[in-house]
């Protein structure tokens, strides 16, 4: 049964019991309770042991800022790690587990590394790990991140799903406290598009923790009626569960829904997270205030937590935090705490204020000790007595179970810092509140402003509201607000007590006040070295309750102000987010989108390898029954070709439709080599460079019309060209009349390559068309039908340098056509082949592909410098010619091919004189692409050279360091097959 | 006739068809595409022929037309893509580029893209779909709005045909791809 379980109060679901274990021990709570708020309720203090010195641990807040209670979430491949107690959604059936302790949380054998903690202080790891150097990672390392941190991952695949949105609004309102449903209701009343977000599983932020009226309602009351009209309104969209964690640029917020977290598994098909993006015109930032913790000595003992806390676990959760309750508060807000525990009958011990004229807050039974300060706490796993030091200056202990701490609260100023905006110090409040330099569209109200009362929060609320309504041209309506406690701010800065032991500022990351005391006499002063030094503020709740003490203390060492000191930067995201949820559905094979060629599914039944060429998966090759290496696949592919005919689907490859009355002149100034002559009916390969004078593509383009061309490009290029031309058709040359359009995915082109290509292809091309080597010679292009009238295009072009075609239909008839072929030239031995025969085939052939076009080459390299012509200007063709590209000694394209045909050859290796040491200083260039050649039957390769037009004959070394191979080559004409180009003229 | 069989977008010989919950994902193989671009200062003449061809004006910018069995949406400045039932245009660029003549580029589209189109009983059942798969303000997309956008890093067009129904368009090759995009997203919603 619940031990700490107020009577009545609360808003929790009494009639209904939830089932969960912590630890393996069973448990019970009701729904409205969070995991940390179920745990009190039944008497667990003790949730974690700290990441350094494996200190006993309870809960401090009762929010996302919580730095302590980190647990394990669930179990096997679902099981979350450092998921914060505090804001886990109970569920019947959850499964929680303790982290950072061994053998049990009670008993943790590494909590000596609180003894040893004199050795282990803030830079620890440079000081102590210095030698032997190699030590570190092998001995040192992983020692310290077995000993320190905190849960582990599963280390199994995450079987949930994320989504990825978008979501468009007139307002953003971030935070459904009093402030930010007040200015919900006043944008929604006016009729503009409203989401409302808020991180808490319940909407009313702090109305639902506090005790206090508003109007004759209660705040959690009067807020769940402000929930249920915004509900009910069609242009308002609620988010409850959702944590916005970023402010981007052009009113582009972030912001994380956690949709099934609070169910035991989610439903099928349903994501866990949804990571939305939300484009919003305006935005009001209502994330309220973070309550700071005053340090002092033992500060961390289960026990001890902040009093707004407190409150909320009482008001909120109806739960005790103890039996003998003391607090000790600088500010007249922690004072409600004593009044809201003692009204729901809880003992409160003692009221401990620094300030000498702290005024009563009257519990019966409390002592009132203005002037006084906590100077320690004691008892073992929890608290059970604080010490206490009297404006008098005397000691004494009290006993105390649950101690409320507060040392003011600080606005949330986080996402009007994510664009690099800083806050401002305000000395009234002892607080940073937001600067001036907000993202644009953002208006900040209530406490996340400094605006602590609640009355101020709903008129700010509204204001902010009214003045985001304007803006979009809108009028706001009158408020409508009920009266609420105006109480004003009354705090004397407080932030830690001085005297021994050790005081903590950083829960999380284990940093104390004598770790930034050790920053500065180690002269890390700045704030931003002081957080890497000591790590303050580095942990997962990014120093939430850590950041402003630890500031203020290294203002009090420097002499200088807070204001001076200033603060660390504020980045997205606000609160944890785990990688599945940016990752989205992104994954595994879905990572990226997949492109098929219309064959694809025909591939697929011959049983062909695919491979990946960009999106692209194309065929690599069709092993046959009985072929038990590829190399037999790719051999027999590639020798049919040159025997008979073989069958490609070439689709990948880039085709970019370009018409207009200038179209001739752009493509002339496109390429490199004339293109304005090239008669209609007529293909010409086309070397494309970029404007620097490098390589950037080559393919071949058909004249169709006088004002028509078809500009083929490589697969991996296919963007990239299309690109570049927009940019030329649109900024270059906007006077030119012409027309750009990819029109790649319309067309299936399969290549029919072999000395029988035409006797097959004359069994497919309807009868009307001369396929004969006058009427359709190399080079040529046209419009065919096939198969009995299916329009068609049809390119007399070859990349194995034998006889070969393109035949191109709709790409809903290329699986069709592939059949037909394979079919009608089944007499022939027709064979279809994968990339890989056609890389054999065109370096057989010294045909360039990506591995040469690599940005680094050009076409003086290729061999084909003669191409850039001088007789028009092109783009990069001026920058070809400069002096260092035209070195005698620069790199050749060349032919290798091995002295040992039983020696290996591969792509990468890099060439060396015989004799030579394999070191850079020797290198006379690259092996580009290599192959067994099933024609030459020895391996052969493309290399880039030094001076190797000059070199043909000579015999070099190809050698590669990472496979140990050091192979002799000859350097040969990089054409190894017809080099006179017969075969494809035939 | 040509007696080649083709086979869908997906890569089937029948046209897939989901319904997932309130939504049915379609694919669509049955408009014939035809993208025409006008040529320098020819704009008003295209737009007159081919209003005499399909009896629609073209649309501006984010916008789609319709009349009979002809539609339009606009793609770029002064460029658009005309759609018209397959089986009445099976050379539909023959078709559109007569009326225009020299006074725009004509490129055949019909197989470039696959078509799903999406069906829902209302706008209201559609957006939690299209709201995960597109950044599309729902405020700037009601029927009668084509618009182009990115859907599974993938260059998409929505069209919206009526209320709670819209069309995307995608490149064929990566159909599959996007199909599994929008089955995932309405399996989300449903």
């Amino acid at each position: 049964m619940s031990r700490a379980r107020l009577p009545s109060g609360g808003q929790i679901d009494r009639a209904r019991r939830l089932e969960f274990r912590f630890d393996g021990r069973a448990y019970t709570g009701h729904p409205g309770d969070t995991l940390a708020s179920a745990l009190l309720a039944s008497g667990v203090r003790l949730m974690g042991r700290s990441f350094k010195y494996h200190r006993p641990r309870g809960v401090l807040t009762a929010g996302s800022e919580e730095p302590n209670a980190l647990v394990t979430l669930r179990s096997g491949a679902r099981a979350e790690p450092n998921t914060r107690a505090t804001v886990a959604e109970l569920f019947d059936g959850l499964e929680a587990t303790s982290q950072n302790r061994w053998p049990a949380l009670g008993f943790d054998a590494m909590a000596v590394n609180d003894w040893l903690a004199p050795f282990l202080t803030a830079g620890f790891y440079y000081k102590t790990f210095m030698w032997p150097a190699s030590f570190w990672e092998r001995v040192y390392e992983p020692i310290i991140r077995r000993a320190a941190g905190l849960g582990a991952l599963s280390g199994r695949d995450d079987p949930d799903d994320y989504d990825k949105g978008f979501l468009h609004a007139d307002l953003l309102v971030i935070g459904a406290g009093p402030a930010g449903l007040s200015a919900a209701l006043t944008a929604a009343r006016a009729g503009v598009r409203v989401i409302l977000a808020d991180e808490d599983f319940r909407m009313g932020g702090r109305l639902s923790a506090e005790a206090f009226a508003l109007g004759d309602q209660s705040g959690a009351d009067w807020a769940a009626g402000a929930v249920a009209e915004l509900a009910d309104m069609e242009n308002v969209r609620l988010m409850p569960r959702t944590t916005v964690i970023g402010a981007f640029d052009h009113g582009v917020y972030g912001a994380v829904e956690r949709v099934a977290d609070h169910l035991p598994i989610p439903p099928e098909g349903k994501p866990r997270q949804t990571l939305w993006r939300i484009s919003t015109s305006r935005a009001i930032l209502a994330a309220g205030a973070t309550e700071r913790p005053i340090a002092f000595a033992d500060n961390d003992r289960p026990g001890i937590m902040l009093a707004g806390a407190m409150r909320a676990y009482a008001n909120r959760w109806a739960v005790a935090p103890g039996k003998r309750v003391a607090l000790f508060v600088n500010n007249d807000d922690g004072l409600r705490t004593a009044r809201d525990l003692a009204a729901q009958g809880v003992r409160v011990t003692a009221v401990i204020d620094p300030r000498a004229d702290a005024p009563d807050p009257g519990i019966d039974g409390a002592r009132h000790l203005p002037g006084a300060v906590v100077t320690g706490s004691a008892g073992r796993l929890g608290l059970d007595t604080i010490i206490v030091r009297s404006a008098q200056g005397k000691e004494f202990r009290i006993d105390a179970d649950a101690l409320a701490v507060s040392g003011g609260w600080n606005p949330n100023v986080h996402l009007t810092c994510h664009q690099r905006g800083r806050p401002v110090w305000d000395d009234a409040l002892a607080a940073f509140v937001p600067g001036p330099d907000l993202p644009a569209g953002m208006t900040v109200a209530g406490a996340a402003a400094g605006t602590f009362s609640t009355h101020g929060a709903l008129h700010a609320g509204h204001a902010a509201a009214a003045e985001a309504l304007a803006a979009l041209g809108h009028k706001a309506p009158a408020p409508d607000l009920p009266q609420a406690e105006d109480a004003p701010v009354t705090l004397h800065p407080f932030w830690h007590v001085a005297g021994k032991g050790r005081a903590w500022l950083d829960f999380q990351n284990d940093v104390t006040v004598k770790d930034v005391k050790l920053a500065h006499q180690e002269n890390f002063r700045s704030v931003e070295h002081m957080k890497r030094y000591t790590t303050l503020g580095m942990a997962t709740d990014q120093g939430k309750t850590a950041n402003v003490p630890a500031l203020a203390i290294m203002a009090e060492l420097t002499g200088k102000s807070i204001a001076e000191t200033g603060t660390t930067i504020f980045r997205p995201p606000y609160t944890p987010v785990a990688l599945g949820t940016f990752a989205g559905r992104a994954r595994g094979r879905a990572f990226k989108p997949t492109r098929l060629t219309p064959t694809h599914q025909w591939a697929e039944a011959q049983g062909a390898v695919f491979t990946e060429a960009g999106l692209w998966l194309r065929a690599q090759y069709f092993p046959r029954p009985g072929e038990t290496h590829w190399r037999e696949s790719v051999d027999r592919e590639a020798l049919a070709v040159r025997a008979s005919v073989g069958l490609c689907d070439v689709s990948t490859l880039g085709k970019i439709d370009i018409q207009g009355a200038d179209a001739a002149e752009f493509v002339n100034r496109v390429y490199a080599n004339g293109f304005a002559k090239l008669p209609v009916g007529r293909v010409r390969y086309g070397l494309m460079l970029r404007e620097d004078g490098f390589v950037m593509d080559d393919g071949t383009t058909a004249r169709l019309a006088e004002d028509h061309f078809v500009m083929t490009t490589t697969t991996a290029n296919a963007v990239p060209v299309f690109r570049h031309l927009e940019f030329a058709r649109q900024c270059l040359w906007p006077g030119l009349d012409v027309q750009l359009i990819s029109t790649t995915d319309a067309w299936a082109q399969i290549a029919v390559a072999g000395p029988q290509s035409r006797t097959l292809l004359q069994r497919v091309v309807d009868a009307d068309h001369d396929l004969s080597n006058e009427g359709f010679p190399f080079m040529a292009c046209g419009a065919v039908t096939v198969c009995g009238g299916q329009r068609a295009r049809l390119f007399r072009i070859s990349f194995s340098g034998e006889l070969a075609y393109e035949v191109a239909v709709p790409a809903r008839y290329g699986q069709a056509l592939m059949e037909r072929l394979m079919a009608q030239g089944a007499d022939l031995g027709v064979t279809p082949y994968g990339v890989e025969a056609l890389n054999v085939l065109r370096i057989e052939k010294g045909h360039a592909t990506a591995n040469e076009l690599n940005g680094q080459t050009t076409a003086r390299d290729l061999g084909l410098g003669r191409m850039v012509s001088d007789k028009k200007d092109s783009i990069g063709a001026v920058l070809s010619r400069r002096e260092g590209m035209m070195r005698e000694d620069g790199l050749h394209l060349v032919g290798l091919r091995a002295v040992n045909a039983d020696s290996r050859l591969a792509a990468g290796s890099h060439l060396l004189e015989r004799g030579a040491g394999a070191v850079a200083a020797n290198d006379l260039g690259w092996v580009t692409s290599a192959c067994w050649s099933p024609h030459l039957e020895a391996p052969i390769a493309l290399a880039f050279l030094k001076g190797g037009a000059r070199r043909q004959g000579e015999t070099l070394r190809a050698v590669n360091l990472l496979s140990g191979q050091d192979t002799e080559v000859a350097v040969v004409s990089p054409h190894f097959i017809d080099p006179e180009g017969e075969r494809l003229r035939g | 006739m040509a007696d080649l069989t083709p086979i869908t977008p997906l890569g089937g010989t029948t046209l897939r068809s989901e319904t997932i919950g309130a939504l049915r994902i379609a694919e669509g193989d049955d408009w014939a595409l035809a993208s025409v671009a006008a040529r320098a200062g020819q704009a008003q003449a295209v737009g007159a022929g081919l209003r005499e061809l399909t009896g629609l004006d073209l649309p501006g910018p984010g916008g789609m037309a319709s009349a009979g069995d002809w539609r339009a949406l606009w793609l770029s400045p002064e460029s658009w893509l005309l759609a018209a039932p397959l089986a009445q245009e099976p050379d539909i660029a023959d078709t559109v580029k007569r009326p225009v003549g020299d006074g725009a580029s004509v490129t055949e589209q019909t197989d470039a893209w696959v078509r799903f189109d999406i069906t829902a009983p209302d706008d209201d059942r559609l957006w939690p779909l299209l709201e995960r798969l597109c950044n599309i303000d729902p405020a700037c997309a009601g029927p009668g709005t084509a618009t182009r956008t990115v859907m599974e890093h993938l260059a998409a067009i929505l069209l919206r045909e009526g209320a709670g129904r819209a069309a995307v368009l995608g490149a064929r090759s990566s159909a599959a791809s996007l199909h599994h995009a929008l089955v995932a997203a309405a399996r989300s919603v449903a």
